[in-house]
C-alpha cells in the first residue's frame, strides 16, 4: 500500500493507553473464572493415577448417590456424542475411553450443585485399572518393542495448519515426522574448514497462564454455548461441531478477557469435556481447573536435537544438519505443526546452502504437549544459536561479527520456496550489540552473548472482520481476535481510528463471540496485528467507499467528484463528516454502514510465511562460581516489527517474551520421576520473579515498514523468547568456559559444568 | 465423611470502609467469601499455594493471600480489596493510574494483587528504592510483563503520591 508510506499518522504508531486499562486496574475486567450463570452446576475431574493402564471397570453409583450430585460423566456412557477431538489428529477422547495414556488424564467427571460437593464425590468413584508398561522418552517410544499408546489409525484434521499428511496411528508411536532438505550436506561437511557437532536439550516447560483453564457450557435447543478462556474460539467451534454433529452456526464460543495464554490456550482443551458434562446434566456446567490440573493438561514440547554446522575458510556457514526427537506426550494436540515449524526454524536466520533436517514427534505417556510461545523455534534455537557461538570460538571469530557475516539479508530467499526475508537482522544485531556494550570491558565472572532468530510466523491467513460506522460518528469493530493481554483491543481500534479519522475513544471493540463476530482462524503465531490489522484497515476503507457512494447520492454528484478527507468527504464547497453523510443518507440521525474485509491466502498473503518474525537479543550475566547461580545483569532486545502500531505494547511483548525465555533458560522444567510428574505445582516449578530481572534493560523496535501488515507492520512477541536459552548458555560459556547444552542452566548444572571444565573432581 | 453441611458462622468485618456481615462455613477462605458471597471478583485465584500473589488483599493494611487465609481470621478486621481503591468520585488511586500509564499489565490477572501489594508497600514506605520495591513485590508473579514496567509504575506512583502530600 504505497499510498501509506508517506502518511503522517494521527493515532497509529503512538503508545495510546490500553483500552482495557481501567477495567483491569479496578478488578472489574471479566474473565470466565468470574462468570456465573443462573442454574449453573459445577464439575470436578477424577484423574488417572497411572501413566498407562487399561480401565477394567468403573463404579460411579456411590458418587451419583451423594446429596447434591447431579451426574457422573464417564467414557463408556457418552450416548451419541463423537468423543474424539483434535484439529491435527483426532486422537484425543474428551474423557478416557477404555484406557488412560498419562498420569493425570481425566477418567470421569462429577457434576454437582457446587464445587466442594463435586470434589468430595470424586472419592466415591471406584476404578479398577490394569497397569500397562509406560514409555516416557521419545527414542525409547520408537523402539519396536515399546508399548503402543494408540492402536487406531487416525484421520488428519482438516484444520491441521499444514499440508503434509499426519503420521499418527501407523502402528508405531511416531506422531509426526518432518524433513527439510536442500543441497548436499554430506559433501559440504566433507570439505568444511570447521565443524561443530553436539546434542542439545530443550526442556518440557509449563506456560503458566495465571488463569488456569476454565469453561462454562450450556447445551439446549439453541445448540451449544460455551464461555471459554480459549485463544482460538473458531478452531474450538470446529472440534465441537464434530463432537455434537451440529452445524457451526449452532456452536457458540464466547471469550471474555483471558488471563494469559502464551499458546497454552490455543486449540481445544477442556471445552469438549465441559460441554459433554452440560449435555449429560442438562444444565449449564462450569469447570474450573486448578494450576496443578492445568499442568496436567498441556505443556510445551521438549526436544532433543543432534546438530552439526559447518563453515568454509571464509567463515561462511555452508551446511547444517539436525536430527530432532520431540515429545508430544499422550496426544498430538498441535505438536504435528510444532514438528514442522521446528524443522523449518532450524535454518533461519542464516543463509545456508546445504541443509538437512530430520524431525520426529513421538507419543509418550506424559502430559500432552502443544503450542507454547515461540513453538518450534525456541526448541531448536537452543541448538542453533549455541552452535553459532561454538563455531565462532572454533574459528576465532567474534560471535557478533560471525552472525552479521552470515545472517539472511533483506529480500533474500534463504529458505527455498518461502517468502523472501522481510527483516533487517544485521541492523537488529548492531542495535543490541551497542545497547549491551558488546565491546566494553567485562568484570571477572561476567559473560555476554548475542543471538537472533527468525520464525516463519503468522499461521494460516484466513481472517475477516466488520467495521460498523454509526450515524453519530462512532464505530464498532467486530473482531474474532482474542484479548490475551497482548493488546489487540487497543491496537486494532487504533487502526480504525486512523483510517476513519474518528477519535480513538469512539471506536468500540466487540470481540470473540463466534455467533456475532466474523471468522478469525486464530489468535497466535503473532498474527493478529498483521492479519487482523490488515483486515481492519481494509474494512474501514470499504466502509468509507460505501459512504462516498452515499455522499454522491445525497449531494447529487458523481462519485469521482468526491474527495475523501480525514473524518469525512469534501465536494467543491461542501464538507461532510461521516456522521453527516449517514444522517443525510438515511434522513434520520441513526443507522450505520458496515465495512467488511476478508483476508485469504492470496495477493500479499499468497506466499507463506505471512512474515518472518525476527529479533535479536543480547544479555550480560554474572556467574557465582561457588554456587553456580547465574544472574542476568543486562538485557537488550531489538524487535524487527516493521511498524509498531503501539510501540509501548510492542516493547511489552518483547520484554515479556524475553523473560519467559530467561525462565526456560535458567530454571523452568517439568520433571518426571518414573511415570509421575514430580514438580506439578508452583511451589516446585520455578518461575521468573521480580528479583530475577536484569537491572539494565534496553528495548528497541526496528521499524522499516517491511511487513505485509497495515502500514508495513509485522508481528512480534515470540522472537525475543526464542534465542534467550541459547543466550544464557553462550553467556555462561563466555563467563566461565563451561559449555552447557541442556536447558535450563540451573545452579547445579552450572556448578558441575564449571568443575568439569576445570577438570576438577565434582565431589 | 459426613455430607451434612458444616454449621455456618457469622462473620463481621470492615470491607472497603463499610461494615459487612456474612454467614460462612468455618473452612471457607477469604477469597471464597469475597468472590462467592460478596460478588467481588477482583481477587483472582491462581496458584492456591501462596506463591503467585494474584489473590492478594489487605487485612489491616498488610497483604495476605486470600486464597489460603481463612475468612474467619478476618473477623473484626479491616479488609481492602481492589474494588475499594477507587475514590468516591470514581477517580483512580494513583497506583492504579500509574499502572495504566506505564503499561504495567497485559492480561491483567495478576494486576489486582500487584496493585494491593504495591499499596501496602507505599503506605508503609512512601519513598522506596528500586531494591525495596523488588524485595517487597517478589511474592507477586506476572507472566506477561517481565516486571520492569511494574517497578516503573510503582516508582512513579510513589512520586505522584509524594507530590499530592505536598
Amino acid at each position: 500500500m504505497s499510498d501509506d508510506k508517506n502518511r503522517d499518522f494521527e493515532v497509529v504508531n503512538r503508545s495510546v493507553p490500553r483500552r482495557d486499562g481501567r477495567a483491569k486496574v479496578s478488578g472489574r475486567a471479566l474473565y470466565v473464572s468470574d462468570v456465573k450463570l443462573a442454574g449453573m452446576a459445577y464439575a470436578k475431574v477424577l484423574r488417572s493415577p497411572y501413566a498407562h493402564a487399561r480401565i477394567v471397570s468403573m463404579d460411579t453409583s456411590k458418587a451419583e448417590a451423594q446429596p447434591g450430585v447431579y451426574n457422573v460423566l464417564r467414557g463408556d456412557d457418552l450416548g451419541g456424542l463423537n468423543p474424539y477431538f483434535g484439529h491435527a489428529v483426532k486422537d484425543h477422547p474428551l474423557v478416557a475411553i477404555d484406557k488412560v495414556r498419562y498420569a493425570g488424564e481425566p477418567v470421569a467427571a462429577v457434576i454437582a450443585e457446587d464445587e466442594l460437593t463435586a470434589y468430595e464425590a470424586l472419592e466415591f468413584i471406584h476404578v479398577e485399572y490394569e497397569e500397562l508398561p509406560a514409555v516416557m522418552e521419545p527414542q525409547e517410544a520408537l523402539d519396536p518393542s515399546a508399548p503402543l499408546l494408540h492402536q487406531r489409525q487416525f484421520e488428519a484434521g482438516a484444520l491441521r495448519g499444514f499440508e503434509g499428511e499426519v503420521t499418527a496411528g501407523r502402528g508405531t508411536n511416531l506422531c509426526q515426522e518432518h524433513h527439510v532438505k536442500w543441497g548436499d550436506v554430506d559433501e559440504a561437511f566433507a570439505k568444511a574448514a570447521a565443524v561443530v557437532e553436539g546434542e542439545y536439550y530443550f526442556p518440557m516447560a509449563y506456560a503458566y497462564a495465571m488463569e488456569p483453564y476454565v469453561a462454562i457450557a450450556e447445551v439446549n435447543d439453541q445448540g451449544v454455548t460455551i464461555y471459554s478462556s480459549a485463544q482460538h474460539p473458531f478452531m474450538v467451534r470446529h472440534d465441537l461441531k464434530t463432537i455434537f454433529d451440529m452445524p457451526v452456526s449452532q456452536i457458540r464460543l464466547i471469550v471474555p478477557f483471558v488471563g494469559g495464554g502464551y499458546g497454552s490456550k490455543s486449540y481445544t482443551k477442556i471445552e469438549p469435556l465441559v460441554s459433554a458434562c452440560a449435555w449429560k446434566a442438562r444444565r449449564p456446567v462450569k469447570l474450573q481447573l486448578s494450576v496443578e490440573e492445568a499442568m496436567l493438561t498441556t505443556r510445551g514440547d521438549d526436544a532433543l536435537t543432534w546438530m552439526r554446522t559447518a563453515v568454509d575458510a571464509d567463515g561462511k556457514i555452508i551446511a547444517r544438519q539436525a536430527n530432532i526427537y520431540m515429545n508430544t506426550g499422550a496426544y498430538a494436540e498441535n505438536s504435528p505443526l510444532v514438528c514442522e515449524k521446528s524443522s523449518n526454524r532450524c535454518v533461519g536466520p542464516y543463509a545456508i546452502p546445504n541443509v538437512r533436517i530430520d524431525n520426529h514427534m513421538v507419543y509418550t505417556n506424559t502430559v500432552p504437549a502443544s503450542s507454547f510461545r515461540g513453538f518450534g523455534c525456541a526448541q531448536v534455537t537452543m541448538a542453533g544459536e549455541s552452535q553459532i557461538d561454538e563455531l565462532a570460538a572454533k574459528i576465532g571469530m567474534d560471535p557478533y561479527e560471525f552472525r552479521v557475516h552470515n545472517a539472511a539479508r533483506p529480500k533474500q530467499e534463504f529458505f527455498p520456496g518461502m517468502r523472501p526475508f522481510d527483516g533487517t537482522l544485521t541492523e537488529d544485531l548492531k542495535i543490541v550489540a551497542d545497547n549491551i556494550g558488546w565491546k566494553d570491558p567485562l568484570p571477572s565472572g561476567h559473560g555476554r552473548s548475542i543471538g537472533c532468530s527468525a520464525s516463519d510466523a503468522g499461521a494460516y491467513p484466513l481472517t475477516s472482520t466488520a467495521v460498523r460506522v454509526h450515524a453519530d460518528g462512532s464505530a464498532s469493530l467486530m473482531i474474532g481476535s482474542t484479548e490475551l493481554g497482548q493488546g489487540s483491543h487497543t491496537v486494532l481500534p487504533q487502526i480504525v481510528a486512523e483510517e476513519l479519522g474518528v477519535p480513538f475513544d469512539l471506536v468500540r471493540v466487540v470481540s470473540s463471540d463466534t455467533a456475532i463476530t466474523p471468522y478469525d482462524r486464530s489468535t497466535g503465531a503473532s498474527r493478529t496485528t498483521t492479519l487482523m490489522g490488515r483486515a481492519v484497515q481494509e474494512a474501514s476503507r470499504e466502509a468509507m467507499e460505501q459512504m462516498v457512494r452515499m455522499a454522491a447520492d445525497v449531494l447529487g454528484v458523481k462519485e469521482s467528484e468526491i474527495e475523501t478527507v480525514r473524518g469525512g468527504i469534501t465536494c467543491g464547497e461542501a464538507r461532510l463528516t461521516w456522521s453527516e453523510v449517514l444522517t443525510r443518507y438515511y434522513r434520520l440521525p441513526d443507522g450505520e454502514v458496515i465495512g467488511r474485509a476478508y483476508i485469504r491466502k492470496d495477493g500479499d498473503f499468497a506466499q507463506l510465511p505471512v512474515f518472518w518474525e525476527a529479533a535479536s537479543t543480547g544479555i550480560e550475566v554474572s556467574v557465582d562460581e561457588e554456587t553456580g547461580k547465574v544472574t542476568m545483569e543486562k538485557l537488550g532486545t531489538a524487535g524487527d516489527v516493521g511498524l509498531a502500531i503501539n510501540p509501548a505494547l510492542a516493547e511489552g511483548q518483547d520484554i515479556g517474551a524475553a523473560t519467559t525465555g530467561m525462565g526456560i533458560g535458567m530454571f523452568e522444567e517439568l520433571e518426571f520421576d518414573r511415570n509421575q510428574l514430580l514438580n506439578g505445582n508452583l511451589l516446585e516449578y520455578r518461575l521468573p520473579r521480580f528479583s530475577d530481572m536484569p537491572r539494565t534493560v534496553k528495548l528497541e523496535l526496528v521499524q522499516n515498514r517491511d511487513g505485509v501488515g497495515p502500514y508495513g507492520a509485522k508481528g512480534g512477541g515470540e522472537a525475543s523468547l526464542n534465542s534467550l536459552p541459547a543466550n544464557i548458555a553462550n553467556a555462561v560459556y563466555a563467563a566461565t568456559g563451561a559449555r552447557i547444552r541442556r536447558a535450563p542452566l540451573t545452579p547445579e548444572k552450572v556448578w558441575r559444568a564449571i568443575r568439569a571444565a576445570r577438570g576438577e573432581n565434582e565431589s | 465423611m459426613s455430607n451434612a453441611k458444616p454449621a455456618l458462622v457469622e462473620l463481621r468485618f470492615e470491607l472497603n470502609g463499610k461494615d459487612v456481615a456474612v454467614e460462612c462455613e468455618p473452612q471457607q477462605t477469604l477469597s471464597e467469601v469475597l468472590r462467592n458471597r460478596l460478588n467481588l471478583t477482583g481477587a483472582k485465584i491462581s496458584c492456591e499455594v501462596q506463591v503467585c500473589g494474584a489473590c492478594t488483599v489487605l487485612v489491616d493494611g498488610l497483604p495476605v493471600s486470600s486464597c489460603t487465609y481463612l475468612a474467619y481470621e478476618a473477623r473484626g478486621r479491616r479488609v481492602t480489596s481492589i474494588e475499594g481503591l477507587e475514590n468516591a468520585d470514581r477517580t483512580l488511586h494513583p497506583i492504579q493510574q500509574c499502572f495504566i500509564d506505564e503499561f504495567a499489565f497485559q492480561c491483567g490477572f495478576c494486576t489486582p494483587g500487584m496493585i494491593l501489594s504495591a499499596k501496602a508497600l507505599l503506605d508503609d514506605n512512601p519513598e522506596p528504592t528500586d531494591d525495596e520495591i523488588i524485595h517487597h513485590m517478589d511474592g507477586n508473579l506476572c507472566r506477561c510483563t517481565g516486571y520492569v514496567p511494574i517497578v516503573k509504575a510503582i516508582r512513579k506512583a510513589a512520586a505522584v503520591m509524594k507530590e499530592a502530600r505536598g
